[in-house]
């Protein structure tokens, strides 16, 4: 099983430090959440884990070797990223799209291949939206062109699955379908990364969650390690209340802090 | 594994798109057969059918086949020398526009997007306007094309740099650089000709050019234009892939594989060849890099493997029609070829316009 690995990493824009120093390493088919407030880090992380952007200072590895060396293509096999920004204006067909996701298997003029068909439709039937095939992007709703975003990321056959805030534009019907998803692929063996605000959402689903603050790595762990009351009062800066649930996992009820 | 591969032959085309292609290129086709026929055999002077049968036998057989005792020497210098190079010209000088404006619309993720309205176009005007007055077009012909395309390309680089903010071009900023760009470009380029004008005649034909028509354009022109319009459809054809998903963003692109910036120099290249080539042989032709990918969009969708050489194919009958309606609508005088095209894709622009801005404020 693979493992992506920051080492000292730390991203630098304008002169000033805005991501680390910060270490870690993520793999072997967990599920992990990146957690924490607005500006603390979560998709500057999950941009370097991509491989998207370039650590300043420090590398970011692959099964230890660092990722700016690989070519842009064997990258793009191996992790795939969904991005927060689901609208498309242009009106590509679903099975475009999710053909769009072949890109690094195929030669510049290579037709389709048997592979590239087989993964184009398991993805499409793990998603469920077999059925959007024909349709345009652009006329889909925020969840379903959420599942195709992700069906599109499966189509590459990757080991690692990186999702930048990916119920954030969606009602807790929707939020919920989309994370059990993301549950069902790293039960088929995909390491899924989430970055998130919604810590509250994702805790049922996720086997690891790593906090940020200021774009540094503060806790890591499970939730009952990382989402103590003390924790989320000094980082989110408001007053959290832990209520038992039937699931045995604690929700978390939020209070303005008194000043 | 190959056995079943062959037994079910598979493209990225669903049936039903591919039902689609074959009745657009079954109406394009003879379209394109038709503006080129009708291009050539109506003008102001009227010359019968079998008047131009023979003279084409004659320019395109070995001599020993036919008789030239049939030909008038006038026929022949119309038919061959005056419209056949004409409609040629008008072919790939719509093409290369349609064409680059698809480009333009991938690079820039906007279908606003056109290579005359946002700056290349003048680029390309200054380019043939250094040729000129500096005399390298007079000692070789193939500055003017060369220096268009340069021209182009530096427009380019100036539009990108001023309006694209993290691969994001928001389209207030891209027309306002666009304007800002054609009205620096075209004042240097009236700057340089006010300052050079030496011979009346070169400076009178200079600013006809600068106009955009396509009169009196000879088989010179053709090979100034053809070979590199050919070229930038070539090298566009290699990257529909990569303009596919650019047109979803650049991060995506980037996740997906693509070496965004390496296929966007390339990109970039290939609008400056196209639109300087267009340019250099028929000045500033507006709206069809803008009107006719958008056409083409609304009946084949979005992907640029079917909308690029869609694209050139009725950019080229588009603008061999709008020659002819330019030259024959009110004769003897000849309409600006720049009037007719900016008549039909002008309303078309402000419409695409309204709808984004309606759009951006929902």
């Amino acid at each position: 099983m693979s493992v992506l690995e920051a080492r000292n990493a730390s991203v630098r824009r304008g002169g000033r430090t805005i991501f680390g120093p910060a270490s870690v390493c993520i793999g072997a088919g967990e599920m992990t959440a990146l957690i924490g407030p607005n500006g603390s880090g979560k998709s500057t992380l999950l941009r370097l884990l991509a491989g998207l952007w370039r650590p300043d200072d420090g590398e970011m590895l692959i099964d230890g070797k660092a990722t700016h060396g690989l070519p842009r293509k064997e990258m793009a096999r191996r992790v795939a990223f969904v991005p927060q920004e689901t609208q498309i204006d242009f009106a590509f067909t679903v099975a475009e799209i999710l053909a769009m996701g072949r890109y690094a298997h195929r030669g510049r003029f290579s037709p389709q291949s048997q592979a590239d068909h087989h993964a184009i439709n398991s993805a499409a039937a793990d998603c469920d939206i077999s059925h959007l095939m024909d349709r345009a992007i652009n006329t889909l709703s925020g969840g379903e062109r959420q599942r195709v975003l992700i069906a599109r990321s499966l189509v590459v056959e990757p080991e690692f699955i990186l999702l930048d805030e990916p119920t954030a534009n969606l009602d807790i019907h929707h939020a919920l379908d989309v994370l059990h998803l993301c549950e069902s692929l790293s039960r088929k063996g995909k390491t899924v990364i989430v970055a998130t605000h919604d810590f509250n959402l994702v805790t049922r689903y996720v086997t690891r969650l790593i906090l940020l603050q200021g774009g540094l790595l503060i806790a890591e762990g499970t939730q009952e390690d990382v989402l103590g009351p003390h924790t989320i009062q000094d980082v989110f800066h408001v007053e959290a209340e832990m209520i038992p649930t039937k699931t045995g996992q604690p929700v978390y009820v939020f209070h303005q802090r008194v000043q | 594994m190959s056995a079943i591969a062959q037994s079910n032959p598979l493209t990225n085309l669903s049936s039903r798109s591919r039902l689609r292609l074959s009745i657009f290129y079954g109406f394009l086709l003879p379209i394109v057969f038709v503006s080129l026929l009708a291009g050539v055999g109506i003008g102001s002077t009227h010359i019968s059918w079998s008047t131009i049968l023979r003279v084409a036998e004659f320019k395109i057989f070995p001599q020993a086949w036919t008789s030239s005792a049939h030909v008038t020497k006038a026929d022949e210098v119309i038919v061959w020398l005056i419209r056949v190079p004409r409609v040629i010209v008008a072919f790939f000088v719509g093409a290369g526009l349609a064409a680059a404006g698809v480009l333009l619309q991938a690079l820039f993720r906007n279908p606003l997007a056109e290579p005359t309205l946002i700056g290349p176009g003048e680029g390309a005007v200054l380019g043939g306007v250094i040729s000129f007055v500096t005399g390298w077009s007079a000692t070789s012909v193939l500055s003017l094309p060369l220096m268009a395309m340069l021209g182009a390309l530096l427009a380019l680089l100036i539009v990108y740099a001023m309006a694209t903010r993290g691969g994001v071009t928001p389209v207030a900023t891209l027309l306002l650089a666009g304007v800002a760009t054609s009205a620096l470009l075209g004042a240097l380029a009236s700057l340089l000709l006010s300052v050079n004008i030496v011979n009346w005649q070169i400076a009178q034909e200079i600013v006809f050019w600068m106009m955009g028509g396509l009169d009196a354009r000879t088989w010179t022109h053709v090979w100034l234009c053809a070979p590199f319009v050919l070229l930038g459809i070539v090298a566009s054809l290699l990257q529909t892939r990569d303009l596919d998903l650019l047109q979803l963003g650049e991060e995506t692109a980037a996740s997906f594989g693509v070496d965004v910036e390496s296929s966007k120099r390339l990109l970039t290249l290939t609008a400056a060849i196209l639109t300087g080539a267009a340019v250099a042989v028929a000045g500033l032709i507006g709206f069809v890099g803008l009107l006719v990918p958008h056409a083409v969009r609304l009946i084949l969708g979005p992907s640029n493997r079917t909308l690029l050489p869609a694209s050139a194919l009725t950019g080229g009958a588009f603008l061999v029609l709008c020659d002819l309606l330019a030259r024959t609508i009110h004769p003897p005088t000849e309409i600006r070829l720049g009037i007719v095209t900016a008549l039909c894709g002008g309303p078309l622009f402000i419409y695409l316009l309204l709808r984004q801005y309606r759009g951006g404020a929902n």
